[in-house]
């Protein structure tokens, strides 16, 4: 679908889809191609990667800044914002920057996740410069109108109706991360509760636009057919001017330790039960000392991460009593890591029925571990992976994009591959034993209700339909 | 000739007019009939395949609709004497990935996989068994059967699916365009084995096979694979499988589909084109300004930017073997369903009327040619033009002379063009959500 502005990286979505790419995002290139890297003395940083395989550019802007620097009452801000940045700057009109990139045989994106705000240009290489120059001026020039907040807010509920309010798994994605979280924001959904985007002023996205947008808290990522030092020289040509503002203190936040599993149903309407099961797990935080967040990677990559693996051959093929499974970790993160297992049962079964199926997959690894085989599997799977993700250049910015939001350098790319692969069966053992209990669970179940014509009524207590 | 180079002449090509071919293809046929093609690059380390025929959801019956879909499903579930969970960890040992996909008209597997020599022998063994071999198990279609039959019934819950599912019956009637591809409940439930079977062998023939190759290997290289994965594959002896014409449509039809979501789910079409029609360029550039340019289209403007009525609005046409459907899309909510709808038509009829301006269609074109790189930057994309290219027997020039088809439509070719194609008054508009255009009788409890 021709739409920008999409969050492509809420981590919600990411958590329901599939695994292996939250895996791997963990992997990554050994990089054959030279990534070089400067910092303005503005403090903003620039990190390119020449891949010459064709004449294309892409260029990449992160802003350290998401839904977890929100507050409350004000859920939804980032995403807003976001799509505030093509409505206008002191001197280009409404909607003209997606004109002049397009005119250019360009394409704009952009995204914001709970983590980071980023937007995308891909081009032929030779219009960097019409991609930096216009980027730079929406850093620091953008116009934030009352009459174009007043459309385009309209715009961000619509998508909250489509991505969310209408989708039963998204509510129960939002259903779980609200009750798994308390005091951590990622709890709150990244396109912002619906009550309050229908009270969001201009001035919150202003507000929010003021302490944010620098060029201190902003990661320029350029990948593709470029030469890193005419790129810097463009760079500092167009954002250097731009002055450095203290940012605002960030809190920590810190999630207070879970003291029992927590148990959740939303009723919508669907004709298959949905079960998320999702434990609290540490993220990577030191790509060199850490190996836990390895061995949850190969865990989630043993359970879900091939056809043959763990839940789909014995729940789905074998038992049969789902539909369909999946597994994932949220190890690239800022804030809380998540490990999820996922169940569809199948027709005629019940969620409790794939839960203790779930269950017992759990306790059979907790139990008696992975084999080498399985092992090697995966792993073989995520070093083939580092080559075919060579092919995308969009991956490649995305890569060390996320990876550097979550304060994980991307210098240490091949690290993590090395690191992957030297995870033990007795590890994977070890992290199951101690992330899978039911002290730090959290569930949630889809109860179906029967599609009739009538408007639902209320919420039920205790979860936040969002209408 | 490396990547570099081609995309490089192409950049010039571009601006400079037609020069040298962009994307040196190599076109050949097999010992058995299967048509070739083939892009040698060695850049990166791996090779894409794909093996497809005319075996999409177009060659089911009404009967047995979902056929298609589900032998497609079932080739990796068994093969020569390996079971599903042997072929996959075989492929999974050596990071390879295998694709299967089912569409309207084509079918077929692909293959993703490092080039160096123990990885690929291994893939291209697997992948070749599990082609020419299947063994379609009893016991796996039947389970299989019941997993799709939960998976209708959960779409079948969703606007977006009950939309696009009336919006083709509406729109196709008794053409097989008008064939959900994954079959209905009913019919999938009374297919057998022998149904996939006999679809397998009427459908995956040799003769018909289109081979994409895009990597690393060598010319001689590729044609042994091609070879290898179409030899002993299915041979009939009736001609291609036809395909019935798509007759217009004699009236427009408006249909409105209750349901309780927040969003009405719209969409709103006709038959199009097909490929290869002389049509094709004035659609294709009138329609980016129409409603296929993202941002800058002319739906997007009326409905997103002015007014906020939808997150997304889009118009394109979708060329098949027979005319595919030119289709406008968008959700908005509800109570706003019979203001978007008025937006969007008035939209169409004044485009259809008076065509783009001189300026709209100077900045489609600057788009179009001037993304052009952007289309084949990867292996990736380039296999996928490959196998487009091949199936729809496209002139090998395609990508070479598509810019300069680009740049000599003009209004008066695109007014022409939608005056002939696209009748407003001859439109079948689905709406899933509200019961009529009446806010006041949607909202009645």
């Amino acid at each position: 679908m021709p739409m920008s502005n999409v969050p492509i990286s809420n981590v919600i979505m990411r958590a329901a889809c599939l695994l292996v790419a939250a895996a791997l995002i963990a992997l990554s290139p050994a990089t054959q191609a030279s990534t070089e890297e400067n910092r303005l003395a503005n403090g903003m940083r620039v990190v390119v990667k020449t891949d010459r395989r064709a004449p294309v550019v892409v260029v990449m802007l992160w802003y350290k800044v998401g839904s977890v620097d929100e507050v409350n009452g004000v859920t939804g801000v980032a995403h807003a914002l976001e799509h505030m940045m093509f409505k206008g700057t002191k001197s280009i009109k409404a909607g003209e920057f997606s004109r002049i990139i397009s005119a250019a045989g360009g394409r704009e994106n952009a995204f914001t996740s709970h983590d980071a705000t980023g937007y995308v240009e891909t081009l032929q290489s030779s219009q960097l410069e019409l991609a930096l120059k216009l980027e730079a001026d929406r850093m620091n020039n953008l116009v934030l109108s009352p009459e174009e907040f007043s459309k385009e807010i309209k715009v961000v509920m619509e998508e909250r109706r489509w991505r969310t309010e209408d989708r039963p798994r998204s509510l129960v994605f939002e259903a779980l991360k609200a009750t798994a979280l308390t005091a951590h924001p990622y709890r709150r959904p990244v396109i912002g509760w619906m009550s309050d985007l229908e009270t969001m002023t201009v001035n919150d996205a202003a507000d929010f636009y003021r302490r944010w947008y620098a060029p201190n808290n902003a990661l320029l990522v350029v990948v593709g057919d470029v030469e890193p030092r005419e790129v810097f020289a463009l760079v500092e040509k167009y954002f250097g001017p731009i002055p450095a503002r203290a940012l605002p203190v960030r809190k920590p936040q810190t999630e207070p330790v879970q003291r029992g599993a927590r148990r959740v149903t939303v009723k919508a309407p669907a004709e298959l039960p949905y079960v998320v099961m999702a434990f609290r797990a540490p993220p990577l935080r030191d790509a060199e000392r850490d190996w836990e967040p390895y061995a949850l990677d190969m865990l989630a990559a043993v359970l879900d991460g091939n056809e043959a693996a763990r839940l789909n051959r014995t729940l789905v093929r074998g038992e049969r009593v789902a539909n369909s499974v999946g597994a994932s970790y949220d190890g690239i993160a800022r804030g809380p890591g998540l490990f999820y297992l996922i169940a569809i049962p199948t027709r005629g079964r019940t969620a409790a029925e794939v839960e203790s199926a779930l269950r017992r997959e759990m306790a059979k690894i907790i139990e008696e571990g992975v084999t080498e085989e399985e092992l090697n599997r995966v792993k073989a799977q995520a070093i083939a992976a580092q080559v075919y993700q060579r092919d995308s250049m969009s991956f490649q910015a995305q890569q060390i994009g996320s990876l550097e939001m979550a304060g994980v350098p991307h210098s240490t790319i091949d690290v993590q591959l090395k690191k992957l692969r030297e995870v033990t069966p007795e590890q994977v053992r070890k992290v199951a034993r101690k992330y899978f209990r039911d002290e730090a669970l959290t569930i949630v179940q889809l109860a179906p209700q029967p599609l009739s014509t009538r408007r639902p009524v209320a919420p039920p207590a205790g979860v936040r339909h969002g209408r | 000739m490396g990547v570099e180079r081609w995309l490089i002449g192409l950049l010039v090509l571009a601006l400079a007019g037609p020069a040298a071919a962009i994307l040196p293809i190599q076109h050949w046929q097999t010992a058995g009939g299967a048509r070739v093609y083939f892009v040698e690059n060695h850049d990166l380390p791996m090779l894409d395949l794909s093996v497809e025929f005319p075996a999409g959801a177009a060659y089911d019956s009404a009967e047995k609709s979902g056929a298609a879909s589900l032998t497609n499903g079932l080739l990796r579930l068994g093969a020569d004497g390996m079971n599903e969970d042997e072929i996959a960890r075989g492929l999974a040992d050596i990071g390879a990935q295998l694709g299967a996909s089912s569409g309207t008209d084509r079918a077929g597997l692909s293959l993703r996989t490092l080039s160096s020599a123990r990885e690929r022998r291994q893939a291209l063994d697997t992948f070749a068994r599990i082609l020419r071999n299947p063994s379609f198990p009893q016991d796996v279609i039947e389970r299989e059967k019941v997993r799709l039959i939960g998976a209708l019934k959960e779409a079948d819950t969703k606007p977006s699916t009950i939309v696009g599912v009336n919006f083709y019956r509406l729109v196709y009637r008794d053409h097989p365009y008008a064939l959900r591809s994954s079959g209905e409940v009913a019919t999938v439930e009374t297919l057998t084995r022998d149904d996939l079977v006999s679809f397998y062998q009427r459908y995956y023939d040799r003769r018909y096979a289109v081979v994409a190759l895009m990597g690393d290997i060598t010319r001689g290289e590729a044609e042994a694979i091609a070879e290898e994965v179409t030899r002993d594959l299915p041979q009939g002896n009736g001609a291609e499988p036809p395909l019935p014409a798509v007759s217009r449509l004699d009236a427009g039809v408006r249909r409105f589909i209750a349901h309780p979501a927040s969003q009405a789910h719209i969409l709103i079409g006709a038959p199009g084109i097909r490929r290869g029609d002389p049509d094709y360029f004035p659609l294709y550039v009138g329609n980016h300004v129409l409603g296929g340019g993202g941002f800058v289209s002319r739906i997007i403007e009326e409905v997103r930017q002015k007014r906020g009525l939808a997150y997304s609005a889009y118009s394109y046409f979708s060329p098949l073997k027979r005319a595919g459907p030119f289709v406008i899309g968008m959700q908005t909510k509800r109570e706003q369903a019979g203001e978007a709808l008025r937006v969007v038509d008035s939209t169409l009829r004044e485009f259809v009327t008076n065509g783009p301006t001189e300026e709209e269609l100077g900045a489609t074109k600057r788009n179009i040619i001037g993304s052009f790189p952007l289309r084949i930057d990867s292996n990736r994309k380039i296999h996928g033009y490959l196998a487009l290219i091949g199936f729809y027997r496209l002139p090998l020039s395609y990508l070479e002379d598509f810019a300069e088809n680009v740049e000599r439509v003009t209004i008066a070719d695109i007014k022409d063009a939608f005056a002939r194609r696209v009748d407003p008054e001859r439109m079948v508009t689905v709406v899933v959500g509200p019961q009529s255009e009446q806010p006041a009788a949607a909202a009645a409890r």
